[in-house]
């Protein structure tokens, strides 16, 4: 029988104490554990990016982090990236652009694209499709992803 | 009844815009319930075991040291099936669904491919039910693995069902007699037949005759298969999902568990995608066994590797295609022999893809020689006009070698065979008055694409189009209007890719009234009449038209609400447009203020209507795409991507663009990238999403659309299926662009670095 741990994190802005099964990876305790089931698992082994999470600021795929290695660190999931009262402009753009179909992908892509505009607010083109190459969406053919992207880094330009 | 036909030219209010989808909001803030965010009290984790091996006898299954692991609530096998006693005495000796139904989900007698399912587990906790899977001891036997059309078919290759006998198809879909054609491993067989072939082939000029072969392809949605059950002491069963048909999986689960159609209620979670491959069950009939055993709720969550080894992928396929054809151009004859892989069982969409290859073109002799065969390997479901991106891919490369041959332009080949109103098609049928293939392509000549200089002797351009025949099928929906005058819209079809927004603007452009003020829902079973899957691009279409008939009829009985609120007859009350109704002397009432009238008048209304249309249409699609080969590697890079189809008429012309580039995309990625690798004990040695390489955003360039509206009189806003058929061209478009930038014609797709390399060696040797 495997141990159960007290994990304590920064999630969202607050910090949250839970208990999770040594086994657990972090997406296991955020969504069984937590119940924050807007982190989504595609692949379970870092290869689709439907899991991505902000880790001390830093883009990972959840599936791939320990529930025990954010013991003492902050979280930010897709629950998370709204700003006070209002939609993250990514968000905006993914409703505005028809980003998304079936919308299983699109936290990771949003949590992603977040990453991106965060550091680099007016990628290229090409700078878009690179950082975002690992999160498969099946539905779309990305093209309204990408214009979403760029829309978004348009109107936070304008702010 | 208001009459709903509206004219070709007809401009709309709601029709045609681009509206925020009424889910949108809960999909980009995380708060969207997909099927395995479901969270219920005291719930249990399943997980299933699976056969490492490909083809074996199933000699014991011993779980009891992974019963008596803590924390381990219930394991089964298909003894507990509740249909086993029954399925035991048929001896198999037809294509009986139910047996095949009930093998699928937990094998009897053998294990029929690598990942077949041989017993299930749940447990107090998700851990716990993987490490008791460890603890099933399972005797096997192994047999020798048939992997390929060809093997199967051998004389020398028994048969994998003992009993089964090859059958001839009368129609698609149609089961006939035993076949006098024996064919070992061979379901069944189909033959499409037009004209006299010999006498065809003895007008042409040129005749060009083809092999070719595509890959296992899987459907690849991001979110794997899932469901939650709760058996009640009453033998009531409510499973929460993901599936693409909802009533569908009721009767299906009903049958398998013995149970009233009354007594399962599904509920349709948010569907991460499905592309057909979300209408098989697979483990909710065991959640539910289970939970009946356990009495608490069990959810179950395949895990990655576990959706591509056991759910339905597409059918590998082998084609050969002979054409032939005048010096002019003309085809006068065409003959097709497809062999399609269907997996462990039978049902293979060798038929599908048989009757849409020719679909586009006017051939006067034609016959499609189909062979549904058995191999094993996991059992093949739809997938995005199944069958067809397959047989389209052989055609079209042929009519692009024609076109090469006798200096005729691709385009202007396609044109002078082009089908039009009244041609025959292979399966007999009359092609419609809205068929659009000279339209398509007209329209593809006069792209910029088309036109442009290629800019570097390595880059070559392709082009091929494809036809998909599209669904009608049952729908039904129910809608009321609110004391307030909002409305709230039910329907039994699964959304998918934002038909809850595509039905609330078809019913707010029938009553006159905003779209905001509908509120579109998707339904459980005991909450809505029975619908179809959302599937065979039918949606939009006959849901759609079920949606209407629901407006029309609220229309009705508002008209008669307002007589007699106004103490008139019902025939001075005129409807506008905009949903402002008009009576005698200056009389009018805006649609927000009839809530008032009518709990004035007997109260609140409600109306609802099921269809079952039979005025669907097939569509059209073409691709033309530039690539860069490396001749060196092998490697090909997509630079240019454009898109044409005929839509009949966008509701939300951003969801219909969104279709065609998703469509295009997973073309492309059968075209250049995805494929199963079994090795020679067919076990699959891709079972990941890093391994069976889907196409990312950094693979490919924008892919360019252009929506040509030729409406179907058959809908009142002349909506035609559009989901499936881009997926077809884009196969054949790489292979001719490959050969226009190369000089090689890829015949084996995917044509990876690999293949490439193989076909660039032998060019270059000769
Ligand atoms: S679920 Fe984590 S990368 Fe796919
Ligand atoms: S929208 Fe379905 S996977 Fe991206």
């Amino acid at each position: 029988m495997s141990k159960k741990i007290v994990i304590s994190t920064d999630l969202n802005g607050d910090i949250t104490e839970f208990i999770a099964d040594e086994r657990d990876s972090l997406l296991d305790a955020l969504r069984e554990r937590i119940g924050l089931t807007g982190v989504k698992e595609g692949c379970n082994n870092g290869n689709c990016g439907a899991c991505a999470v902000l880790l001390d600021g830093i883009l990972v795929n959840s599936c791939c982090v320990m529930a025990a290695e954010v013991d003492g660190g902050s979280v930010t999931t897709v629950e998370g990236i709204a700003l006070e009262n209002e939609l993250h402009p990514v968000q905006q753009a993914f409703l505005n652009e028809a980003a998304l179909q079936c919308g299983i992908c699109t936290p990771g892509f949003l949590v992603a694209a977040k990453a991106l505009l965060d550091t680099n607010p007016e990628p290229t083109e090409e700078e878009i499709r690179f950082w975002l190459a690992g999160n498969l969406c099946r539905c779309t053919g990305y093209d309204k992803i990408i214009t979403a992207v760029q829309e978004a880094s348009k109107s936070m330009q304008k702010k | 009844m208001v009459s709903t036909q509206k004219k070709a030219d007809k401009t709309y209010k709601v029709i045609g815009t681009r509206p925020v989808r009424p889910d949108g909001l809960d999909k980009v803030t995380g708060r969207a319930k997909y099927g395995a965010d479901i969270q219920l009290p005291g719930m249990l984790f399943g997980r299933v075991l699976r056969s490492p091996h490909a083809h074996a006898i199933i000699k014991k299954i011993d779980t009891s040291k992974a019963l008596a692991l803590p924390g381990v609530k219930s394991v089964i096998t298909h003894k507990d099936l509740p249909t086993a006693a029954d399925i035991a005495l048929d001896l198999g000796e037809t294509t009986s669904n139910m047996k095949w139904l009930c093998d699928k989900v937990l094998a009897a007698e053998k294990a029929l491919f690598h990942g077949h399912a041989i017993a299930a587990v749940a447990a107090v906790d998700p851990h716990i039910a993987e490490d008791a899977l460890a603890l099933i001891d399972v005797e096997y036997e192994i047999l020798e693995p048939v992997l390929s059309v060809h093997t199967a078919m051998d004389k020398k290759t028994p048969n994998i069902h003992p009993n089964m006998k090859t059958v001839d198809m009368i129609a698609r879909f149609q089961a006939g007699e035993p076949s006098k054609v024996q064919i070992n491993n061979v379901a069944s067989i189909l033959d499409l037949e037009l004209g006299d072939l010999d006498a065809g082939f003895k007008e042409a000029d040129i005749i060009i005759e083809r092999e070719f072969e595509t890959g296992t392809y899987h459907q690849g949605y991001i979110e794997s298969h899932n469901g939650t059950a709760q058996w009640n002491e009453n033998d009531e069963v409510t499973v929460w999902l993901s599936t693409q048909g909802h009533f569908n999986a009721r009767d299906v689960l009903s049958k398998l568990l013995q149970v009233p159609m009354s007594k399962v209620k599904v509920i349709p979670m948010e569907i991460g995608g499905g592309f057909g491959g979300k209408i098989p069950m697979y483990m909710e009939p065991l959640a539910a066994i289970m939970s009946k055993q356990t009495g608490k709720p069990v959810k179950m969550h395949m895990q990655r590797d576990e959706v591509l080894l056991a759910t339905g992928p597409t059918s590998a396929t082998y084609i050969k295609v002979k054409v032939g054809a005048k010096n002019d151009g003309t085809i006068v004859a065409a003959d097709a022999y497809l062999a399609y892989e269907s997996g462990a069982y039978p049902g293979s969409p060798v038929g599908a893809g048989a009757a849409s290859m020719f679909l586009p073109y006017n051939i006067a002799n034609l016959r499609a020689h189909c062979l549904d065969v058995i191999v094993n390997k996991p059992h093949t479901a739809a997938y995005r006009a199944p069958g067809t991106p397959a047989a389209a891919f052989a055609i079209e490369s042929i009519i692009d070698e024609l076109a090469e041959k006798l200096e005729i332009d691709p385009i202007t080949i396609r044109m002078h065979n082009a089908a039009e109103e009244g041609t025959r098609t292979s399966d007999g049928r009359l092609a419609p008055a809205s068929l659009a293939v000279k339209e398509l392509l007209e329209e593809a000549q006069a792209t910029e694409h088309w036109n442009a200089e290629l800019s570097d002797p390595s880059i070559g351009r392709g082009i091929a189009i494809g036809a998909w025949g599209n669904a009608g099928l049952e729908s039904n929906a129910y809608a009321s209007i609110n004391s307030d005058g909002t409305i709230n819209l039910n329907t039994g079809s699964v959304d998918i890719g934002g038909q809850r927004a595509s039905l609330a603007m078809q019913l707010a452009e029938t009553l006159g009234v905003d779209y905001d003020s509908i509120k579109p829902q998707v339904s459980d079973t005991d909450s809505i009449g029975y619908t179809a899957v959302t599937g065979g691009s039918r949606t939009t279409f006959a849901s759609g038209i079920a949606v209407v008939e629901v407006g029309n009829k609220l229309k009705e009985q508002i008209i008669d609400r307002v007589a007699t609120f106004w103490e008139i007859d019902a025939s001075q009350v005129h409807y506008g447009d905009d949903g402002t109704l008009n009576g005698p002397e200056d009389k009018s009432i805006k649609f927000s203020g009839i809530g008032k009238i009518l709990s004035r008048t007997g109260g609140t209304i409600q109306a609802s209507a099921t269809v079952k249309p039979n005025t669907q249409v097939a569509t059209f699609g073409c691709h033309i795409v530039d690539v860069k080969v490396d001749e060196e590697t092998g490697k090909v890079d997509i630079l240019r991507s454009t898109a044409l189809q005929d839509v009949g008429k966008a509701i939300h012309p951003a969801y219909v663009e969104g279709q065609i580039q998703g469509g295009i995309l997973q073309g492309i990625g059968m075209a250049l990238y995805e494929e199963y690798y079994y090795d020679d004990k067919g076990i699959l040695k891709n079972a990941s999403l890093l391994d069976y390489r889907m196409p990312t955003s950094y693979d490919v360039p924008f892919t360019e659309t252009t929506l040509i509206e030729k409406p179907n009189p058959g809908h009142p806003f002349g909506v035609k299926g559009v989901g499936e058929v881009p997926i077809v061209p884009p196969l054949a478009a790489v292979a001719n662009a490959i050969y226009n930038a190369v000089g090689v014609r890829p015949n084996i797709l995917p044509v990876n670095p690999r293949r490439l390399s193989v076909l660039l060696k032998e060019k270059n040797k000769k």
